[in-house]
Order: structure tokens, then sequence, then C-alpha cells
């Protein structure tokens, strides 16, 4: 009988769900979890979300639940090497933990801009990006009446903490490269309806430029485009995406392809290491086994719960749609399946200031649907739409855009 | 004591649905399940405050429309990760064509 138990690697959404799942299913051996922050484990979309700043430290379980279920934590350790062949990871601090089964669940790291580096300019108490609490804090106390904040990224970091930051007073600029905000993965419709709400909340929002220099003081920090416009401002957010974090899959050997490789099980290419969350690309059944990384708080769930119930060797296969939220303003914006690969788009109005678009293949076959509206204007009609993608339903597209037509009768 | 509160007509509710319900600075989800039985909870998710009568019944449970959790509205139990606490839930009552909750 081996007595090594299992050691998850990362104590964000997908770690932590994964250690109380394991407990929740009846596991009975060790389970021990590592997290390299210094704090409890939290929940990471209220960080750019307006919510008072209490509110915005949200525990994603109480402390007390680590003794009451016997899941071991170990917080503020990184670990410094793992050892696949003699089952054995290494934390920084020498101590040496053997495994039965490994989770890595290690998340992604904030992009830095490359002209960061090519001007001298690091990130420092004027210069962020957003990923931590710490981040969070730092970022909000620019958020007020007075301030002036820049933004570079219009993805959903960028245009969250653009709403965050007129909402709390703050002169907002968002600078986005590319022709529009949201290029990858939100449909231009739907975007461009975004940018109308930012630049009606007195957003200044530039698309289409490039950056040509960035420079710091103690004072300020000035952005100079590539038509030599300036834009000055107390602190500067860079909110172009993320990187998986695979060092420590990678010197191990593990195969690594846009993130942590996995199987359709979240089994890595090592048969007792799996991965889950931000971390890992894994292959989509419904859209052909197409790779794909998520960094969105739903797939961490769900990964992290499935890569429990597969180390105990339930063998079951991911089926998750990909799917996620942003909230700007009073909208909510939701996004089900992959949309790339549509040769038409349908329409339904639910009220005024709510649409859904749906996507569909070249076969009729439903395979995304994106909704923005007020509140949980679209929500519902999203899930369905999801459960819809799951069956590969091919759904009569006069139907789809009729709102008198109950999307729960298609299914 | 019998505080009953008029929620609406019967057939403003479809089957296997759910609304919103506001009355006195508090928020009710009425539901009406595909049994053609009434009941009501409160209104917003445990997990996070979100409207739930924005989200999804499916036979007897009610889908968080933001996380997905999930509760059995005719008991108000919690089905699991991420919501762990319960809803509340209220006495219903159909009379003469009209849904009545007790707000207690």
């Amino acid at each position: 009988m081996d007595d090594r138990g299992i050691v998850i690697v990362g104590a964000g959404e997908a770690g932590v769900r994964a250690a109380f799942a394991l407990r929740e299913k009846g596991y009975e051996g060790s389970v021990t979890l590592i997290g390299d922050e210094p704090h409890l484990p939290y929940e990471r979309p209220p960080l750019s979300k307006p919510v008072s700043e209490a509110e915005a430290v949200r525990a994603i379980v109480a402390g007390e639940r680590f003794a009451e279920t016997g899941i071991a934590f170990k917080r503020g350790q990184r670990v410094a090497a793992l050892r696949p062949s003699e089952h054995q990871l290494v934390l920084e601090d020498g101590e040496a933990l053997g495994y039965r089964r490994l989770l890595l669940a290690t998340g992604a790291t904030p992009r830095q801009l490359p002209i960061m580096s090519a001007c001298g300019v690091l990130a420092s108490d004027r210069i962020h990006v957003l990923r931590t609490v710490e981040h969070a804090a730092a970022i909000r106390r620019y958020m007020g009446e007075g301030k002036r904040i820049g933004i570079i990224g219009g993805g959903f970091i960028g245009l969250e903490l653009a709403a965050m930051g007129r909402m709390l007073g703050a002169a907002v600029t968002l600078i986005e490269v590319q022709p529009r905000v949201l290029m990858r993965g939100v449909p231009e419709k739907l975007a461009l309806a975004l940018q109308v709400r930012h630049a009606a909340e007195g957003v200044e929002l530039i698309c289409g430029v490039a950056i040509n220099a960035i420079s710091a003081d103690s004072d300020s920090v000035v952005v100079t485009l590539g038509d030599a416009r300036r834009i000055e401002a107390d602190i500067l957010v860079v909110g172009i995406g993320a990187q998986p974090n695979t060092a420590l899959a990678a010197e191990a050997g593990l195969a690594i392809e846009n993130g942590i490789a996995v199987d359709a099980q979240l089994r890595t290419s090592d048969p007792d290491i799996f991965a889950a969350g931000d971390c890992c690309s894994f292959p989509v059944a419904i859209y052909g086994a197409r790779r794909v990384r998520l960094e969105s708080w739903r797939n961490a769930q769900e990964q992290g719960s499935l890569a429990a119930a597969n180390m105990r060797g339930a063998g079951e296969m991911f089926v998750g749609i990909p799917w996620f939220w942003s909230d700007q303003y009073d909208l909510t914006l939701q996004v089900a399946g992959l949309a790339d690969g549509a040769v038409r788009e349908v329409a339904r109005s639910l009220s005024p200031g709510a649409e859904i678009l749906f996507h569909l293949d070249g076969e009729g076959r439903l395979i995304a649907a994106s909704g923005l509206g007020p509140g949980g204007a679209v929500a519902r009609d999203i899930r369905l739409a999801e459960m819809l993608i799951a069956k590969a339903a091919k759904p009569d597209p006069g139907a789809l855009a009729d709102p008198a037509v109950k999307l729960k009768s298609l299914l | 004591m019998s505080n009953w509160v008029d929620v609406c007509a019967s057939n403003e509710i479809d089957e296997e649905d759910v609304i919103r319900f506001d009355h006195e600075g508090r928020t009710f989800a009425v539901y009406r399940s595909p049994d053609d039985s009434y009941h009501a909870t409160d209104g917003l998710c445990t997990h996070e405050k979100v409207h739930l009568a924005d989200g999804l019944v499916m036979d007897d449970i009610i889908e968080c429309p933001k996380h997905n959790g999930r509760f059995n509205y005719k008991t108000g139990e919690a089905k699991g990760a991420p919501v762990c606490v319960n809803l509340g839930t209220y006495p219903v009552k159909v009379d003469g064509g009209r849904v009545l909750i007790q707000v207690g």
C-alpha cells in the first residue's frame, strides 16, 4: 500500500476546487495544497470589479475548512523542482514531498509589454499588471476623483478596470493597438456596443495605434503613441493577456503545447501527473479535439473537480464548453463556445439593450453564442445555448432569431 | 401572523420557470415546477448576490446565472460547489388563480 497521497501545486480556483472535491468524493488519503501567495485562497474575478475594497477580497473557502477536512495547506511556498521519476517535489525551503498523484494548477502570469524593457521601465509603483490582491490594492489607490488612469489592452481586464475607474470617478484612457477591443473571442457587433458604452461613460478609447514609448518617474507615467500623441496618467495598467506557468512542468520534461499539454482526462504526458485551469491546454471534443487553453473562472472550477476524480481513476472525459463572462457597468457579456469557424450569425433581441448572437458553422451546427445585456438578461439563454452546443444541435435559424420561441423547446 | 403577499396570477409563471418578486425591500424567486406546483425561495444566490430569477430552471433545480451554482428550489438545498449555503424557502399557495407567498 502506497501511503503517499495527492499533492496539488497552485492554490487558485482550480487547485482549491480539486482539493475539496477529493474530500467531497470520499478520498481519505493525504491531500497537500501548495500555494505561493501568503493569503488564504481567494477569488480573482472580483479584483477587477467596482465592489468595495473589503468585498474585493473574497476567500474561496473559510480558513478553518482546511483543518476540518484534513487538507494540509502550505501557503507562501514555491516549488523548486519536480522529479517525476521519483514521484517527488522539492519546495524552495528544501523540504521534499512524495506524491502518488500530482495536480499542477499553476495558473498564468500577466504578460509584460516588450516596449517596457526596451524603454528601461519596469513594473513599478506606477505601472502595474493585475493578477493578485496586491496588484488590485495598488491599482485601487488611483481609482478616485482627480486621478488619471491609463490602460493598455482592450481585453476583459482592461475594459473592466476602465468601467471600475469611471464608476469610482477617475479619468480613464484606454489604448488598444488592435482596430477594436476584444478582438479575440468576442464578435465585432458586441465589442462595438461595449465601445459605445465606454465612450458614453467618458472613457477615452484609442484603438489601432502603435505604442512608441513608455516613460515613468515618481509623479506620472507617459505613453507616447505612434501618432506622437502623449498620454499622461497617474498610473498605467497593462492588461495584454497572460502566459501559462509551465516552467516547473517543462523542467520536469512534461509535454508543453501552449500550456501544460493534457489529454481529455486532464492527464499530462506523465500518467501520474494531471493539470487543470489556466496553465493547461486540452482537446475540446466538440470542436474536433482542437487544443485550447482557457483563462476563466468556470473552466478552473470544472477542471479542478474533474482532475480530482481522475486522479482517483474515474477516467472521465472533460466535456465542458468554453464559457466566460465579463461585467462592465451594469452590462454583462457572456460567451459560450468558440465562434471561429462560424459562417453565419443569427441575432435574437431579448429586450431593449439585450441581444444574443448565435454562431453557426457551414453545416448549420450551433458552435457558439455571445450575449450582451444589462444584469442577468442574457444569462439563461446563453446557458441554454451552451446545452445546444454540447448536443451539436442544428437548430432552425428562424427559431433562434425569434424571441417568442423558447430556446428550451429546441433542446 | 399569516403574512400572505400576492405575487401574480398563476398563469404568469410558465411551467418549469421562475420569476423575480420584490416586496418591501426584499427580493424573492417564485417558481412553477414541471409538475405544476409553486415554490418560493430567497431571490439572491447565497454565493454572490445575483438574481436567481435570471437563471435556468430544470426539473427541481434552479441554476444561478453567473456561476452555475445549483439549488433544489423546493427545499432550498445547495447542490455543491460553488454554492454551499442553502436558500431560504417560503410557503406558497394558489388561491383564486393568484399565487401568494408567506414572507414571514
